[in-house]
């Protein structure tokens, strides 16, 4: 059951178009990463979900209600941590925490000891005083310590060291196991791959691929290093080979999926003596969207 | 090595300042210029003067604006009596305002943390904001100098125009050294700003309390200092050579306190707070209270005391009264009232529209929340904005109605006390209240602003000020009638000199519900900046 719909969704800012037709649908119990570079549009789209910035076209629907006009109801069952946390200089941490919790509805103390303990939080130091990853965390442990049924996270980790990173990502995975939704925004491409059920990719307002990590990968490359006993030739005028490279002995070349059957029959022809693939990463496949655009926009110039 | 570098934070301050420093500059010029060629034209002749010159020996009037030599009461000493001191008063808040900027404000948000990064000096920084400000003031000695002496005044000579432009400029480094000295103390901006006005108006009120009683007492106050100079009567340098004395002691002050502390921190360190939400801080109301407590308990303290100031006045003003055949002549136009109470309507006419500053504020603070990307965590809860706004709105109107009263008990409290026959409490009350509608609209438009162009909102300042100018100078300079009712503090009946008219203020209260709907309406519609 879908939990969170956004169809459609257009933003203008003035002339700006900062987002152009998103679609993106979230469903019960998964963990959907949403991706893209700086200034794609993540945080404005999470901005209309929570009903702070107005739509200028399309939907976006939470729990099935409208996140414009139903704010207040959605936000009874929602937890949201935003990428820059600005707290009020003079309230310590716990008063924050508190605030938060109470403004949501339920308060959960001894939840509430638990997270400040193990995100090693002061909660007795004014905000003024707590570095970006300690307001980070003021933000996480009030989101935490809510009974929220789906969780809005835009890119909450980007402050935290490894250690808070790991007590973060455990979290997150607990909110799934009890059957929660989450809607993460991050630049860590490792924390997404290692969450996220399914991902989403923006890029200048719009959405450019979306889907579970495998389907994903599924229009991507595969990495291989292989070693043969003739040298290996004629590689670069297959179809689908990219980035090849010599290193020693054997080669190094990426291979789109659809081209893969092809290429193994082609290189088993010189003699295989060390075949080794590994799986594209998320980093690959985010990479490979910056290098078609930088294609695109070099054909599009001549 | 300390201060390496200086002279290029020098250029970059300027250089942010490009459009704020000549805004100042090009006001109090403007300002200074223009009273003096004013009053050239009300007072042509000196039995004119003379006149003006009774009305001003008056306590109050002392208290307000400070001694002067009345019975030679040329255009230019009745331009430096009037104008000076409060003109020093607003550049005082000029240094405050822009050494708290370029001070604590950068350090507060990070930014000279990546400056002193750089190969720049620890106190490079400190000193360029006072260069900076020094040179600022030197240019405003210069050319409000040059200038009122430019407008061929007969009694507005070279020296005494110099000392004039002068004084300006050293009351101005003066509290540039004052604020120097704030900002290393406190932590945060908020704290060098609301301490140094708070000198700013401890001076003032103490000068005003030495002039009328004590003289040893003005001495205390640097803004004493100010009106003794005696521009264009005696012209005395001395009292400048003190004040930027004192202001030089303050800035070596600054720079000792600057050099031996951290940066980012202050030297009243943070104590441990709360560790959980008191029941108080529950809703985005109790929220609002807490972030404005300190400077609303500080409003109400200063616009008490600014109540007891004046009414400590009345007493001496009707001793004064009894014995003047002339004054007595002027102010008994209006049958049945004594000449204390005429004179109240002016007094609160000027407090009503201070006590109008802290709501305003109150209200402000909402766009301010939003800019600052935090009314996100209130919006991104279950809080309606329409609740949100109600909180603020609801804050602003008690405010108001508290601060009014605080002047109104204020002025009753010590008139009551230093009068023979006392004072009635409904009678002040009342002439203190009914400025509340006034201030209603101020709000309202705030809320306006808010709903519809929160760009704009620090626009409700000009009207207040714009308002002080119509309705408290309209007298002194004859303003037709229509330049008042452009405010609405002009529809307010002048109790208890006038009759209570319902009509007009009831029309404020409509009018301020108007504004405060479609605000509200407005608010609900639009984006959420941050
Ligand atoms: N209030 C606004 N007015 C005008 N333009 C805006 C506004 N808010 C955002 N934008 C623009 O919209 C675009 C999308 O911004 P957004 O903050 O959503 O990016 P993001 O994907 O969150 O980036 P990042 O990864 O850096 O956080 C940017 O080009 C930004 O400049
Ligand atoms: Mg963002």
């Amino acid at each position: 059951m879908s939990v969170l719909t956004v169809n459609n969704l257009t933003k203008q800012f003035g002339k700006f178009t900062a987002l152009d037709g998103v679609n993106i649908e979230v469903n019960e119990g998964e963990i959907y990463g949403f991706i893209g570079p700086n200034g794609a549009g993540k945080s404005t789209t999470i901005r209309v979900l929570l009903g702070i910035l107005k739509a200028t076209q399309g939907s976006a629907t939470i729990f099935g209600q409208d996140a414009w006009s139903d704010a207040v109801d959605i936000h009874k069952h929602i937890a949201y941590v935003p990428g820059d946390v600005n707290l009020w200089p003079n309230l310590t941490g716990g008063e924050v925490i508190d605030l938060f919790v109470k403004l949501r509805g339920s308060n959960n103390q001894s939840r509430r000891e638990e997270l400040i303990e193990k995100f090693n939080l002061d909660p007795t130091k004014k905000c003024r005083t707590y570095s970006k990853g300690n307001r980070q965390k003021v933000a996480l442990v009030a989101a935490f310590a809510s009974d929220a049924d789906l969780y809005i996270l835009d890119e909450p980790t980007s402050g935290l060291d490894p250690l808070m990173e790991q007590v973060f990502q455990q979290y997150v995975l607990e909110m799934k196991n009890k059957g929660k939704s989450v809607l993460l925004s991050s630049h860590i491409l490792s924390e997404v791959e290692k969450l996220c059920d399914r991902v989403g990719i923006i890029r200048q307002g719009k959405m450019i691929e979306s889907g579970t990590l495998g389907e994903l990968r599924h229009l991507t490359r595969v990495h291989m290093l292989v070693e043969t006993k003739q040298p290996l030739t004629d590689l670069n005028e297959l179809k689908g080979v990219h980035a090849i490279e010599e290193k020693d002995q054997a080669v190094s070349f990426q291979v789109d999926a659809e081209a893969l059957d092809n290429v193994i029959k082609h290189v088993s022809q010189f003699g295989i003596v060390k075949l080794e693939s590994s799986p594209p990463t998320l980093e690959d496949l985010f990479m490979r969207h910056y290098e078609q655009k930088d294609e695109s926009e070099v054909g599009g110039a001549s | 090595m300390a201060l390496k570098k200086t002279g290029s934070l020098f250029r970059f301050m300027l250089r942010r300042d490009r459009l704020r420093m000549p805004l100042w500059l090009i006001g109090i010029t403007f300002f200074t210029l223009a009273v003096p060629v004013a009053f050239v034209d009300l007072y042509a002749s000196q039995q004119e003067r003379d006149g003006m010159a009774e009305t001003m020996a008056n306590p109050a009037m002392t208290a307000m604006v400070g001694p002067a030599d009345l019975d030679n009461y040329t255009i230019g000493v009745m331009s430096a009596h009037q104008m000076l001191l409060l003109t020093a008063v607003v550049v005082g808040l000029m240094s405050i305002l822009l050494v708290t900027r370029h001070t604590r404000a950068d350090e507060e948000d990070g930014r000279l943390e990546m400056i002193r990064a750089l190969p720049v000096g620890r106190l490079s920084n400190l000193n360029a904001t006072l260069l900076v400000l020094c040179a600022t003031h030197v240019v405003l000695a210069l050319i409000t100098g040059f200038g009122l002496y430019a407008l061929g005044i007969d009694s507005m000579g070279l020296e005494g125009s110099l000392l004039y432009g002068t004084t300006l400029g050293a009351t101005g480094i003066f509290f540039a050294g004052v604020t120097a000295l704030f900002a290393q103390l406190f932590e945060n901006s908020r704290a060098t700003i609301g301490f140094s006005i708070a000198v700013l108006l401890v001076a003032y009120l103490v000068r005003a309390v030495g002039d009328v009683g004590n003289e040893t007492i003005s001495w205390f106050s640097p803004l004493n200092w100010v009106t003794r100079t005696e521009v264009y009567a005696n012209n005395h340098w001395e009292p400048l050579v003190l004040m930027l004395g004192v202001a030089v002691v303050l800035g070596v002050l600054a720079n000792y306190l600057n050099a031996i502390r951290d940066l980012e921190a202050g030297f009243f360190p943070a104590r441990p707070g709360r560790k959980n939400a008191s029941a108080f801080l529950q809703s985005p109301m109790g929220l609002a209270l807490k972030l404005q407590r300190t400077g609303m308990i500080a409003w109400a303290v200063g616009l008490f005391v600014m109540g007891l100031s004046y009414g400590s006045v009345l007493g001496d003003l009707e001793a004064f009264f009894e014995g003047n055949e002339m004054m007595e002549q002027m102010l008994v136009a209006e049958e049945g009232y004594t000449l204390t109470e005429q004179f109240i309507p002016t007094l609160m006419i000027a407090m009503g529209l201070l006590a109008t500053v802290p709501p305003g504020m109150a209200m402000l603070k909402l766009y301010g929340e939003e800019k600052k990307n935090r009314v996100e965590h209130l919006l991104g809860r279950a809080v309606s904005r329409a609740r949100l706004m109600g909180s603020y709105l609801l804050i602003a109107i008690a405010n108001g109605f508290v601060m009014l009263s605080l002047t109104g008990i204020g002025l009753w409290a010590a008139g009551d006390a230093v009068m023979e026959e006392g004072l009635d409490f409904g009678m002040i009350y009342g002439a203190a209240l009914i400025y509340y509608p006034a201030v209603l609209v101020i709000i309202g438009l705030a809320v306006l602003f808010i709903g519809v162009l929160p760009k704009l909102g620090s626009i409700i300042w000009l009207y207040v000020l714009y308002s002080f100018i119509a309705l408290y100078f309209g007298g002194l300079f004859d303003f037709p009638e229509w330049v008042g009712q452009l405010s609405p503090y002009g529809y307010i009946p002048e109790l208890p000199v006038d009759d209570m008219a319902w009509m007009p203020v009831s029309m404020l209260v409509i009018v301020a519900i108007i504004l405060m709907i479609i605000g509200f309406v407005g608010y609900r519609r639009r984006d959420i900046e941050g």
